[in-house]
C-alpha cells in the first residue's frame, strides 16, 4: 500500500519489514522519530537507553545473541557511540545489526555540523545513504542483508530534509528471516590482542569484499541523460540536482557511500565531457574521485558549510541566478524561546541576577543563553558542564568557586553528566551542580528517561531517584528546589555557591508542555497599578509584552506559573480569574 | 509542473496539521507529493516552516527562494520574513495576528508596521484574513490552521466536499465537527 511517510517512519518501517526484534537508541534530532515510530510495533522490542555508547551495545548484543538490532542516534551521538562501533567492525555481527546516524546540515537542532561518512571510513563499517523515504525504507532491508552477508554491523546514514520529509512509501509485510543460533566464538567475539590481531586483516579483506558489491549492486545507479555534464552525488543532493537538470546531465547517484565504487566511477568519468562532485558538507566523494586520478570539481564551487538546495546548485553550475526581493527592512528575528511556564526560566533568572558563571549543557535548557537571560558561558556536548566546571574550579579555585554553577538537565546528567559528577566526588573541587529536573527529555520533544520512572511506551518502568544516586556517590550536599519560587532558588543558590564542598540542587518541576501538568489561569494586569518598570520583561517570558507603556498577558499563553508575579513590585499582576 | 506551497508561522501555532491534511488530500487526488517539516520542541515560539510540493513527479523536499506558488502565513510577520520565496505570481495567504518575537518582547527591536499595505505596495496578491476571529467563531482558537485551508481551498480546484473527507481523515474526531466550520469560515 502506498502512503506518505516521513523518511524516519519509512526507516522503523523497513525495520519492521526486515524482521529486526530489538531496538535501543537515545533520542536526537532528527533521528529521534526512527525508533518512537519503531516502538509502535508491537513485534519489535524498543526501549531508550541513557545514552548512545549503552544502545549500541545494547543492539549489539542482540545481534550477538541472534536477533535482528537496531540503534539510531544523531550524528554527535556516534561519538559516543564511536568506542564500540571500531571493535564490533572486527568481531562482525552474528544476526544482521544496522546503526542509523542522522547528520544536520544547517545545524536546524545541533552544536555542530560533523559529517558522519568519516566514521564509516574510520571505523571501516560500509554505510548507506537513501534519498528519500522510499529509499529509506529499502536500505534498512538492504542494510540487514549486507551485514549478514558480509558480517559488519551497517550504518544508514540519514540528513535532516531525508529524516524530515514525508514523500511516498509502497509498504510490504514482514519477514522474519531464519536467524543463526548464539554459539559461543571467543576467538570471533573476545577482542583481546591475540584475537583482535587476526580479526584485522577480515576486516581489510572485507571492505575489498564490499567494495566489489559496491561495484554492481543496485544502490549505486547510473542515470545516463545529456553526457556534457556528468555528476556523481547521493542523498538529498541528488534531488536537487534532479530538480535543475531532470535529463540535461548524467547522474551517478550513489546510495552506498562507503566504500565507494572505483570501475564504476571511472566507467561514468569516461562517459560524460565533465565530472562535477555535489555532496553536503565534506569533499568524501570528491577526494576519492581525486584519489582514482580523475579531474573533477567539487568543493571549489560548493560550500562545505550548510546545507545545499536546488538554487544553489542551480547558481553554481551556471544554470541560473534567482533574483528575488522581499521588503526592504530589517525584520526583527523570531529566535526559539522557552516556553511560557518553563521551569528553567525561574532558575536562569536567579543564575543571571546572581551575576553567576553558567556552565551550560545540552538541551531546550540551552535557550538561558539567549537574551534577556543571558545565563550561559559555555556549552559544548553532552555532559560537559559537569566536568568542565570541575576543570574551571581546580584552574581558578576560590575565586570561581564562589559563583559558578554547571547546569544539566535530568536526561543528559542520566546520558554523560554521571561520570563527571563521580570526577567531583572524586578529587573534590567546591563545584556547584543544578540538575534541572523537568522530569523528561524535552528537547527532542517528550522521551523517557531513567529518572521519569516510564518506558518508551509509557508503561511503568525503573526510575533512578536522583537525589539517592548523587548522595550515594559521595555528594552530601544535596538540595531541591522548584524553580517557580525565586525566593528559595535565590537562598538554596547562594548557600551552596557559598558552601566549601561539592554540591547538588535539583531543581524540579515538570515540563509545562507535559500533557499531566495542568495549567493555572492565567495572570492579569491591574493596569491601575502598573507602573511599566519592565521588572516582568526580564524574564524574557513569550507570555508578557508591553503596549502603551503597561504589561499585557496573552492568556492564551500564560499557564499560570506565577513568577512574573514574584518580580511585581507593585503589586499589578494578579493570579487567578479576573476580577471585575 | 510542480506546485509549492510554503505554511509559515511561529513554533507551536499547528502548522504540522495543516501540512499533514494538504498532504492527505493532494496523495488522494494521484500527485506525487513531498512534504518538509520542522520537528522538535527546540522550534517552540520560533520561525517555523514547512514545505508542500506536489505534481507529477517531485524530486527536492523543498521549496527554494522564487517558487512559492503559495505562502499560507499564520502570523503577519512571518509572512513578510519569507516573501522572497514568493513566486512573483504567487499569492499570500495570512493570519493578520501579531506574535511579537523576543527582540520586540525585550525591547531591542519593534513589530513592524503596515506589513500587509507594504506587501500589497509591491503589488504582490495578498489575501489577509483574521484567522483567529474566525477559529474562535468555529468553536475553538487553535482551528486557525484549518481557516486557512479552507482560504487556500479556493484556488484549487478540488471539491470542497473532498477537504471535508481530508479533514475527518486527518483530525480526532472529536474535534472534527469544530474543524469542518473552521474550514467552511475560511472559505466563505
Amino acid at each position: 500500500m502506498k502512503q506518505l511517510m516521513l523518511g524516519n517512519q519509512a526507516f522503523a518501517r523497513g525495520l519492521y519489514e526486515a524482521g529486526c526484534s530489538v531496538v535501543s537508541s537515545y533520542p536526537g534530532t532528527p533521528s529521534t522519530e526512527v525508533t518512537e515510530e519503531a516502538a509502535k510495533y508491537d513485534e519489535i522490542y524498543c526501549e531508550w537507553a541513557p545514552n548512545e555508547k549503552v544502545a549500541m551495545e545494547v543492539a549489539f548484543g542482540a545481534s550477538l545473541a541472534g536477533k535482528r538490532s537496531f540503534c539510531g542516534m544523531k550524528h554527535v551521538g556516534l561519538n559516543v557511540a564511536a568506542d564500540p562501533l571500531f571493535t564490533c567492525s572486527y568481531t562482525g555481527v552474528n544476526a544482521g545489526l544496522v546503526i542509523c546516524v542522522a547528520d544536520d546540515p544547517g545545524m536546524h537542532s545541533s552544536q555542530n555540523e560533523q559529517d558522519s561518512r568519516h566514521y564509516a571510513e574510520s571505523a571501516k563499517v560500509p554505510m548507506l545513504e537513501p534519498a528519500d523515504s522510499a529509499e529509506t525504507c529499502d536500505f534498512v532491508k538492504k542494510a540487514y542483508e549486507i551485514s549478514e552477508q558480509f558480517d559488519t554491523p551497517v550504518i544508514v546514514k540519514m540528513c535532516t530534509r531525508i529524516a524530515h520529509s514525508q514523500s511516498l512509501v509502497d509498504t510490504q509485510e514482514r519477514i522474519l528471516p531464519k536467524m543463526p543460533a548464539y554459539e559461543k566464538n571467543a576467538s570471533k567475539y573476545v577482542m583481546m590482542p591475540a584475537n583482535a590481531i587476526r580479526r584485522h586483516p577480515f576486516v581489510e579483506e572485507r571492505t575489498r569484499k564490499l567494495t566489489e558489491y559496491a561495484e554492481s549492486c543496485d544502490l549505486n545507479r547510473v542515470e545516463m541523460g545529456d553526457t556534457k555534464l556528468g555528476v556523481i552525488t547521493s542523498s538529498t543532493s541528488y534531488q536537487y540536482v534532479k530538480e535543475v537538470f531532470g535529463e540535461q546531465a548524467s547522474i551517478l547517484k550513489l546510495g552506498m557511500v562507503y566504500p565507494l565504487p572505483e570501475k564504476l566511477i571511472l566507467d561514468f568519468a569516461a562517459k560524460v565531457d565533465k565530472v562535477v562532485i555535489v555532496e553536503e558538507l565534506d569533499a568524501v566523494i570528491e577526494n576519492h574521485c581525486r584519489k582514482l586520478g580523475l579531474e573533477v570539481t567539487g568543493k571549489e564551487l560548493f560550500p562545505i558549510e550548510g546545507e545545499f538546495s536546488q538554487n544553489l546548485i542551480a547558481e553554481k553550475l551556471g544554470v541560473r541566478a534567482v533574483k528575488v526581493s522581499g521588503l526592504e527592512e530589517n525584520l526583527p528575528n523570531r529566535p526559539p524561546v522557552m516556553c511560557a511556564g518553563c521551569p528553567h526560566r525561574g532558575l536562569f533568572y536567579t543564575l543571571s541576577k546572581n551575576h553567576c558563571r553558567v556552565l551550560g549543557d545540552i538541551g531546550c535548557y540551552t535557550l538561558g543563553a539567549v537574551a534577556p537571560l543571558n545565563a550561559m558561558d559555555m556549552t559544548l556536548c553532552m555532559g560537559a558542564s559537569v566536568s568542565a566546571i570541575h576543570g574551571f574550579n581546580k584552574a581558578l579555585g576560590e575565586e570561581s568557586e564562589g559563583n559558578t554553577v554547571a547546569v544539566i538537565g535530568d536526561s543528559t546528567f542520566m546520558h554523560s553528566g554521571m561520570t563527571g559528577l563521580a570526577n567531583i566526588a572524586y578529587n573534590q573541587s567546591n563545584s556547584t551542580i543544578i540538575i534541572l529536573d523537568n522530569s523528561i527529555t524535552g528537547m527532542t520533544g517528550h522521551q523517557q528517561n531513567p529518572t521519569t520512572g516510564y518506558n518508551i511506551k509509557g508503561d511503568p518502568a525503573g526510575k533512578i531517584d536522583l537525589e539517592s544516586l548523587c548522595r550515594s556517590m559521595g555528594i552530601e550536599r544535596v538540595v531541591v528546589i522548584d524553580p517557580y519560587d525565586l525566593q528559595q532558588c535565590d537562598k538554596v543558590i547562594k548557600e551552596e555557591l557559598a558552601a566549601k564542598e561539592p554540591s547538588v540542587i535539583i531543581s524540579r518541576r515538570p515540563c509545562a508542555l507535559l500533557k499531566y501538568v495542568k495549567a493555572k489561569p492565567a495572570l492579569h494586569v491591574d493596569e491601575n497599578k502598573c507602573v511599566g518598570c519592565k521588572a516582568c520583561m526580564r524574564l524574557g517570558c513569550p507570555a508578557i509584552s508591553m503596549k502603551n507603556g503597561k504589561a499585557v498577558i496573552d492568556t492564551t499563553l500564560c499557564v499560570g506559573c506565577d513568577v512574573c508575579r514574584q518580580l511585581c513590585k507593585c503589586g499589578a499582576l494578579q493570579t487567578g480569574e479576573v476580577q471585575e | 509542473m510542480t506546485k509549492n506551497i510554503m505554511i509559515v508561522g511561529v513554533g507551536g501555532q499547528g502548522s504540522l496539521l495543516a501540512s499533514k491534511l494538504l498532504g492527505h488530500l493532494l496523495l488522494s487526488e494521484g500527485y506525487d507529493v513531498k512534504v518538509s517539516e520542522v520537528h522538535g520542541m527546540s522550534q517552540r515560539g520560533g520561525s517555523v516552516v514547512t514545505y508542500v510540493r506536489f505534481g507529477e513527479k517531485v524530486y527536492s523536499p523543498i521549496i527554494d527562494k522564487g517558487e512559492a506558488d503559495f505562502i499560507i502565513s499564520f502570523e503577519k510577520l512571518e509572512a513578510a520574513r519569507y516573501l522572497e520565496y514568493l513566486k512573483p505570481d504567487g499569492r499570500i495567504v495570512v493570519n493578520i495576528q501579531e506574535i511579537d518575537p523576543m527582540p520586540v518582547i525585550t525591547g531591542a527591536a519593534s513589530y513592524p508596521e503596515n506589513l500587509i499595505e507594504k506587501m500589497q505596495a509591491k503589488g504582490l496578491q495578498v489575501d489577509a484574513m483574521d484567522c483567529l476571529s474566525l477559529a474562535e467563531q468555529a468553536g475553538s482558537a487553535k482551528a486557525v490552521n484549518i481557516v486557512l485551508m479552507g482560504r487556500l481551498s479556493r484556488y484549487f480546484e478540488i471539491a470542497e466536499e473532498k477537504w471535508l473527507k481530508a479533514i475527518d481523515e486527518c483530525v480526532p474526531a472529536k474535534f472534527a465537527k469544530i474543524n469542518k466550520e473552521a474550514f467552511k469560515l475560511g472559505r466563505a
